[in-house]
């Protein structure tokens, strides 16, 4: 009866068997190696990339390991941490010169050593919170309500024109808080206003009401519409984020949406918060201005002349020249979007603008005396300008809706939109929660939560081994699996893992373990009552079972609302305490039965069993029917 | 090796009474010092900046302090963190200084007045972080609570459900209490540990109701009092080793975890503890008086499973 089907121990093989090939990638260590990635989506990593990069060590004398081309990175190995830091100076020489308009990053980053073949099964090793690699995090929070206003503002704007062109006159348009009231004198008109909004203007919410012998009307966001502004502000602060944070040349940035307004940012490696800080924090600025066409400054664009007064000379992204006007005609706060898209007619690669009622009224004055002219859009960072764009204009252009077209890939066009959008964050970020963490703390966290594990560990296997001697053993082993599954799930998962989490490990195995002595002490039960060997140890099991359900599941609630509720350090334990829960259940006993099974399972006349003492009263024990048979051998 | 030769079911019902009365005064007291200390709580709950400095020779925390005072702050907490070397220093949310140069200024100074200071970590919580935290906490707490109870309302019954988890809030209650008595920071680790208790010592009564249930069916002529005694008499020995295993575990966490894990593991041990103590002494107690009967759960019997089955075993 003690025998497992041959399709169990299948099971138990496989799950040994992944269990090993997944935990092996911990134990190979890491690699310090040279990580490059684009900066840039028009800029490809490819195999030429690989030749420059292989090209530059050799002239500098490095012998580079493993080469890795992926997706977007290619990663450089090498032995030491010297060679991996010549390396990267080398590599940055010569494939991005300039810092500031390098067109890859280039990056410090560990790599696991474990085997290509390892890596081909999409084994890795344990991802490690910052906690315990070292490292920067942020919790940044949008200003949610100033992104509202800016939209109310401009909408304010917009409708303050369209009333004007169906002359519908109002004795005053305001923005109070989030919305926009205009004042009527007549009923007429309000009501032609407020089928106006409804027509033109299908995010507002329309409410009219006397004031005052006034009519007032009371026009707000439609909650959806609200909502649509401020996913857009969260995605448009991501984007500029990444973009930011690309300068840094940090190999696994982690840059993530929390909640509705919260955006995450993790910089692993990186030690110098003070400069992070600045990039993250630090505001562009987007200004267009009409480009110099008098032939000094055309001598002065191919560097042949001096730059003439009233002008400054900006870089194109491509390397050339600009002469442009130091009169600003519009900034990025009058830019509400801009987008990438194609030309309704020509079916080009294109960007469209979208600008607010002030900047659309100022174009158009400006587009109207400049035909056949260039105007120059710049971005303003650190001080520094870089023309996004210089388009020649073909007509006058009102409304506001500016397509920039001609000569562009979509790449090109992504790009250029992006670079505009990130000129004005959508909406003001504040910094709500910081933490750093030194990488010699780092290493000293590993160490604890490996010395907690593995001396728990000892000294529960060791009491098992002496209390409940072969059945001790066979616990232990199963405690034994239990980490390795847990280790090998993590690693699939790549969960992260943090000091809580390792202490989390150390706590489930320390309650792992009472399922075994549940079995342990119900099969010692059965014995005492009388059982043979054999019945106790099916019967052990049997009963054992109901109750290390029952108990796990209680065990697990608690871990799942951890795991819900849970923010940072919580979150960590609770990923670790619901999956050792989880691995427990197998282990402890699915697992420890077939090792009970193998050894005892063949025995048909199984005199004793190696458990540890069952000792038995002269005089019944329990009570009831329990006392019958105790005196068998 | 056998610890536990027991010749008899210990009366443990008959002294119930005693048994609640010791918890009933362990809680108040426990109240009472949560009411008049209240809780130490961490950065993360009150915002604030918390900074950890290490330096190469025993730090001087005078002459941090007043590097620290120099620069403004009126209530700074200055303190050694594990070893002599580490200094944790705690600064109050100032509104208006962003966390980037508080810390700055901070190390800065420190530096000043010895130059091996080393930052070794910064954690900088801003004050909506922390009432956000504090009520994610209590969400928490009360899902558990509410989870136990309807899981335990369906595998036993209502009764059981009430008795273990008033059991188990007065652990979750007393650790509180005890954090508070001797003012022991009240962190985020420690909240996981709290609820992890809760979950981990609603085990040691659902193995002792567990029993009960399994008495009330095999002994049809035993009282309730007697089926109790001899449920918590039998799964004694399993309930004080898993208890010693679980118990090592954290001694390890203890010993080898350092600071950042002290209070967690400390937590889990007087959890562990106390969980020991009310699902034997208050769990099943509650239990009794609440009227369990045999027939509340004799409709829960299920089918056994064929002993002589072959492929009878574990089911996962």
């Amino acid at each position: 009866m003690n025998r497992y089907p041959v399709w169990k121990y299948a099971i138990i093989l496989i799950a040994l068997l992944v269990g090993s090939l997944y935990t092996l990638p911990n134990f190979f260590g890491e690699a310090p190696a040279v990580q490059v990635s684009a900066a840039k989506s028009s800029v490809k990593v490819d195999t030429a990339l690989q030749g420059r990069v292989e090209e530059a060590l050799r002239a500098a004398g490095i012998t580079p390991g493993l080469m890795q081309l992926e997706a977007s990175t290619l990663k450089v190995r090498f032995d030491t941490t010297d060679q991996q830091l010549k390396a990267k100076d080398a590599i940055q020489r010569a494939l991005a010169p300039s810092a500031d308009e390098a067109p890859y990053v280039v990056a410090l980053n560990l790599l696991s050593r474990s085997p290509q073949w390892l890596s081909a099964l999409n084994a890795a090793p344990m991802y490690l919170g910052l906690d315990l690699r070292g490292g920067v995090h942020f919790m940044l929070q949008v200003d949610m309500p100033s992104a509202l206003t800016k939209k109310a503002e401009s909408l304010a704007g917009d409708l303050r024109s369209a009333l004007r062109e169906k002359s519908l006159r109002h004795a005053g348009i305001n923005r109070n808080g989030q919305s926009i009231e205009v004042r009527f004198r007549e009923a007429a008109t309000a009501e032609a206003a407020q089928r106006l909004i409804q027509d033109q203007f299908p995010d507002l919410l329309t409410t009219t009401s006397p004031d005052a012998g006034d009519i007032k009307l009371t026009a707000s966001l439609k909650p959806d519409a609200g909502r649509k502004v401020q996913e857009q502000a969260l995605k448009q602060n991501i984007t500029t984020l990444h973009n930011r944070i690309n300068e840094l040349g940090v190999a696994e940035p982690v840059i993530q949406q929390q909640g509705l307004d919260r955006i995450v940012v993790q910089l692993p490696g990186v030690q110098d918060t003070a400069k992070a800080k600045d990039i993250l924090g630090r505001t562009a600025t987007l200004e267009i201005r009409m480009v110099e066409d008098s032939s000094e400054a055309r001598a002065a664009e191919l560097g042949s002349g001096p730059v003439p007064f009233g002008t400054e000379r900006f870089l194109e992204r491509n390397g050339q020249a600009v002469i442009v006007k130091k009169q600003v005609i519009l900034t990025g706060e009058n830019l509400t979007d801009a987008q990438p898209g194609f030309d309704s007619q020509t079916q080009e690669a294109a960007v469209h603008l979208t600008l607010d009622a002030k900047g659309a009224r100022i174009f158009r004055d400006v587009t109207r005396e400049s035909v056949g002219k260039r105007m120059a859009i710049l971005l303003f960072e650190k001080g520094k300008g870089e023309v996004v764009t210089a388009p020649v204009i073909r007509s006058e252009i009102g409304g506001g809706r500016v397509q920039i077209s001609g000569r562009m890939s979509t790449v090109e066009a992504n790009d250029v939109a992006l670079l505009l959008r990130a000129g004005s964050l959508a909406a003001p970020m504040d910094i709500i929660e910081e933490r750093t963490i030194g990488p010699s703390l780092g290493a000293e966290n590993i160490a604890k939560g490996f010395n907690s594990v593995t001396w728990g560990f000892a000294a529960v296997a060791a009491f098992m081994c002496l209390y409940y001697m072969l059945f001790g053993l066979f616990s232990s082993i199963a405690l034994g699996v239990n980490l390795l599954l847990l280790v090998a799930v993590l690693s699939m998962l790549q969960a992260t893992l943090t000091l809580p989490g390792m202490a989390a490990m150390a706590l489930v195995l320390g309650m792992a373990i009472d399922a075994n002595v549940l079995i342990n002490e119900r099969v010692r039960e059965e014995l005492r009552n009388g059982a043979s060997p054999q019945a106790a140890i099916h019967a052990g099991y049997e009963r054992a079972w109901a109750t290390i359900l029952d108990s796990n599941v209680t065990t697990l609630i608690a871990g799942l609302a951890l795991l819900a509720f849970g923010s940072g350090p919580v979150r960590g334990f609770a990923v670790v305490h619901c999956l050792g829960i989880l691995t427990s259940m197998f282990s402890a006993v699915f697992f420890s039965r077939g090792l009970v099974n193998l050894w005892y399972g063949g025995q048909k006349r199984l005199q004793s069993v190696s458990i540890g003492t069952v000792w038995r009263a002269e005089t019944s024990a329990g009570s009831g029917d329990s006392s019958k048979g105790l005196n068998r051998p | 090796m056998e610890f536990f030769k027991i010749r008899r079911d210990i009366p443990f019902m008959r002294n119930a009474l005693a048994f609640n009365a010791v918890s009933l005064i362990t809680f108040l007291a426990a109240v009472f010092f949560l009411f008049s200390r209240g809780l130490h709580l961490s950065v993360e709950f009150t915002g604030g900046t918390l900074m950890e400095v290490a330096y190469s020779q025993p730090a001087d925390l005078t002459q941090a302090r007043n590097a620290i005072a120099a620069l403004g702050y009126a209530d700074v907490q200055v303190q050694n963190f594990g070893t002599a070397r580490d200094v944790l220093i705690r600064l109050p949310a100032v509104k208006g200084v962003s966390s980037a140069q508080q810390s700055e200024k901070v190390l800065g100074a420190l530096k000043q007045a010895d130059a091996s200071a080393e930052l070794r970590r910064t954690e900088f919580v801003g004050p909506q972080v922390g009432d956000e935290l504090a009520a994610d906490g209590l969400k928490a707490l009360a899902f558990v609570v509410v989870g136990i109870v309807l899981y335990l309302a369906f595998r036993f019954e209502w009764k059981f459900a009430v008795a273990a988890i008033i059991a188990n809030l007065h652990d979750v209650i007393i650790i509180l209490g005890f954090f508070a008595f001797f003012q022991w920071e009240f962190s985020l680790p420690v909240l996981a540990a709290v609820l992890a208790v809760l979950g981990y010592s609603v085990n040691e009564s659902v193995v002792i109701f567990d029993r009960i249930r399994e008495n009330f069916r095999r002994f049809r002529k035993m009282d309730t009092v007697g089926i109790i005694d001899n449920a918590i008499t039998s799964t004694i020995s399993r309930t004080i080793i898993t208890h010693g295993c679980t118990q090592l575990m954290v001694l390890s966490m203890l010993l080898f975890g350092g600071a950042t894990l002290y209070y967690f593991a400390l937590a889990l041990t007087i959890g562990i503890l106390f969980g020991i103590y009310s699902s034997v002494f208050v769990a099943a107690a509650i239990a009794m008086w609440l009227g369990i009967r045999r027939e509340d759960l004799i409709k829960n019997v299920k089918k056994e499973g064929d002993p002589d089955d072959p492929n009878a075993g574990a089911v996962v």
